[in-house]
């Protein structure tokens, strides 16, 4: 199996894995509104169409709800249905069939069937996306017993964890983020595959943990830079699947830094970050040399108006403040530092 | 104004040149928010909004340019909030998407599809409770008709008698696909007239027409005959969201749009005004120019507003008494 490796991005690594996938497995198929048109959502879909026809991949009306209720009962029917959203925001239409139905139906069913279904869907931010174009919720759906959830950072990790999504027997809930589409990373050329439930270490370090989901990864990496000029070393530790989570990758970490701080991208209140926070004060509380703290979007709707919008966010810049108070470092002057800004590819809608 | 269809030629021509000037500013990325423009749509929110009047309650899409400025006409503060200033009507935080002017029974826009329709019963129910007397009026597009809570608030309000008067602007697609491949039926009017819902449809880009078709079904909803269903097809001259145009990627066919290009609504109303109202060429010469300076003087004057305090970010999450 070739696992030669060379440059491509988040977007190409999606469609890559879902081509193999599909031409092995004749059950897959994918669907979702607008997925076959020109602009094959963001290009993650591209060829599909072409390569396997009008009955694997395909558009469907404005109805979310229903349409998930049909990736359930295809699924019951031995099909492996990969169901894609635009935004996040709109899986909220389908939460009945997601949580009252998907989530639970194998449990009523005394866990006997396979339910081979993987919702992807995107998160948007930036250029006034505003409030319906930008959640990330993957605390709604971690929350909910019965449902995986995965947040791909890297390339390698877009096409190895959608290649283990496509493969897992149960609900997947896979969560994109619509900046990640640019990165661009090695990624081996053949099938590859990420096991669901394995966290991965982005940066090793000793003196501080940063647990970070999606794009926070992209800030904290970029903090750990600039610590690291102060001779500060943080490890970054990418969880990459929300549920089932790889505690113990989390754990071992900061008993060795001995402070965390968990990076999400998503609002703190009530969220992941909580999670981790108390799995973290009840399992190393004794190693612990600082509380455990955490980052997030501001308590508010997402605003449109930019000044409002990097308000919202927190970012590079934002982590290595908390980490001085953690540290007890006196702040330093970053404000000749760039901050991480996608206008130039993204002038205008979305 | 003494001419009845200059007025309506007015509030057209000044949704369209409102658009026209966001085309030519956009560029210089100060209108930091997502644009879906109504430009082709016009004569919809128009000719409804103007039989509808002032005392009518409005609810929209994110595809809210049209409906927002026939309904309030407010167009210093509708730049003041696309170019993200500290005195726009919800101080930038809205943006396009989610226009909103309550002082002038604008209720507000949404980035969901179909997610105001169920909001105009409520709205509704409420006017019929106080005896206001006023309709709401809901406008979405032939996408939103395919989710349930179209069909579930159709049932509702003809059930419940609702003077609500839905709009359905139909142009054709939901982002790039047409209606025919995502509809299992053929006409949308004749399954909402199976409900206790009366239903018109116009397909002749005619402002006066729809705003005449408008005044029928309104009188309908007065006389407590329940809720009225408009189906009014139309064109969008742009791509889905953004500025430019986007033919060349070839989904929609040409010649269709060459055919609404002929009747485009200004075009349309423009020559009645002359050739069968009598108004003078220079009479609509003036009107022109003094939309086309209020809508100057408003983008210059919400160009010298600030952008809001970062700390405005916190505020207006919940009610703050003034
Ligand atoms: C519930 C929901 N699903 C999907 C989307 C993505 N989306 C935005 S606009 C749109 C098409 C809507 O078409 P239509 O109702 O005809 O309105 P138009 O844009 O043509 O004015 C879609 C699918 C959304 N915003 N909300």
């Amino acid at each position: 199996m070739g696992f030669s490796m060379r440059k491509i991005d988040y977007c190409q690594a999606l469609n890559e894995a879902l081509h193999q996938e599909m031409a092995k497995n004749p059950d897959i198929f994918v669907f979702g509104i607008g997925v076959p048109d020109h602009k094959s959502v963001f290009g993650s879909t591209r060829g599909l169409l072409e390569t396997f026809g009008p009955d694997r991949c395909f558009d469907t009306p404005l109805c979310e709800d229903s349409m998930t209720g049909f990736a359930l009962g295809a699924a019951l029917g031995g099909m492996r249905p990969v169901h894609i959203h635009i935004r996040v925001d709109f899986l909220l239409l389908a939460m009945n069939q997601i949580v009252n139905m998907i989530a639970s139906y194998n449990y009523s069913l005394g866990g006997k069937v396979k339910l081979p279904i993987v919702i992807r869907t995107i998160i948007g931010r930036g250029w006034g996306q505003g409030m319906h174009h930008s959640k990330s919720l993957q605390s709604y759906f971690a929350h909910i017993p019965g449902l995986k959830v995965v947040m791909p950072t890297t390339p390698r990790d877009a096409k190895g964890l959608l290649t283990a999504a496509l493969r897992d027997n149960n609900p997947v809930i896979f969560i994109e983020h619509r900046w990640l589409y640019w990165a661009e990373n090695d990624v081996p050329e053949g099938e590859f595959l990420i096991p669901l439930g394995q966290g991965n270490i982005l940066r090793e370090g000793t003196d501080l943990t940063i647990v970070a989901t999606s794009w926070m990864n992209v800030e904290a990496l970029r903090a750990a830079d600039l610590l690291a000029k102060q001779g500060v070393y943080v490890e970054v530790v990418d969880p990459r699947t929300i549920a089932p989570l790889d505690e113990a990758l989390i754990l071992r970490s900061v008993e060795k830094t001995g402070h965390c701080l968990v990076a999400d991208n998503d609002w703190v209140e009530c969220g992941f970050s909580a999670e981790v926070a108390a799995r973290v004060a009840e399992k190393c509380f004794g190693r612990l040399k600082s509380p455990v703290r955490r980052l997030g979007f501001a308590h508010t709707p997402c605003p449109t108006v930019r000044c409002l919008e990097d308000e919202f966010y927190p970012n590079a810049k934002r982590i290595v403040a908390v980490i001085h108070e953690m540290l007890g470092l006196p702040p330093i002057d970053l404000s000749g530092e760039f901050s991480y800004s996608h206008e130039s590819r993204f002038k205008g809608p979305f | 104004m003494s001419y009845p269809g200059l007025e309506l030629y007015k509030k057209l021509y000044l949704a369209r040149r409102c658009e026209e000037y966001i085309v030519k500013y956009y560029p210089q990325n100060d209108m930091k928010t997502p644009m879906h423009m109504s430009m082709g749509q016009e004569a919809v929110a128009v000719g409804v909004c103007h039989a509808v009047g002032s005392t009518g309650l409005v609810l929209a899409t994110y595809r809210s340019h049209a409906a927002f400025l026939a309904h309030t006409q407010n167009v210093p503060l509708f730049f003041s909030e696309l170019y993200g200033r500290v005195n726009g009507l919800a101080n930038g935080k809205s943006g396009s998407m989610h226009l909103a002017d309550p002082d002038h029974g604008h209720w507000g826009s949404s980035g969901i599809v179909a997610s105001t329709i169920p909001i105009a019963l409520g709205l509704a129910f409420a006017q019929k409770r106080k005896n206001t007397g006023a309709t709401t009026v809901v406008f979405f597009g032939d996408g939103a008709i395919d989710e349930g809570s179209f069909w579930e608030s159709i049932n509702v309000a003809a059930l419940m008698k609702l003077p609500v008067l839905f709009v359905c602007e139909d142009n054709g697609y939901a982002v790039h696909t047409p209606s025919k491949k995502r509809h299992g039926y053929d006409s949308i009017v004749d399954i909402v007239g199976q409900f206790r819902c009366a239903t018109f449809s116009d397909d002749s880009n005619d402002v006066e027409s729809i705003c005449n078709m408008t005044q029928q079904a309104l009188s309908i909803i007065q006389a407590g005959g329940g809720p009225v269903f408009l189906h009014i097809k139309c064109y969008r001259y742009l791509e889905h969201v953004g500025i430019n145009d986007d033919m060349k990627d070839a989904y929609r066919p040409v010649e269709i749009q060459e055919a609404w290009l002929k009747k485009d609504c200004l075009v349309l109303q423009r020559l009645r005004l002359i050739n069968e109202q009598g108004v003078e060429e220079i009479v609509i010469q003036q009107l022109e120019e003094q939309v086309e300076t209020s809508i100057h003087h408003s983008i210059v004057a919400a160009k010298q507003y600030s952008s809001p305090d970062p700390s405005q970010l916190f505020h207006g999450v919940f009610y703050e008494e003034n």
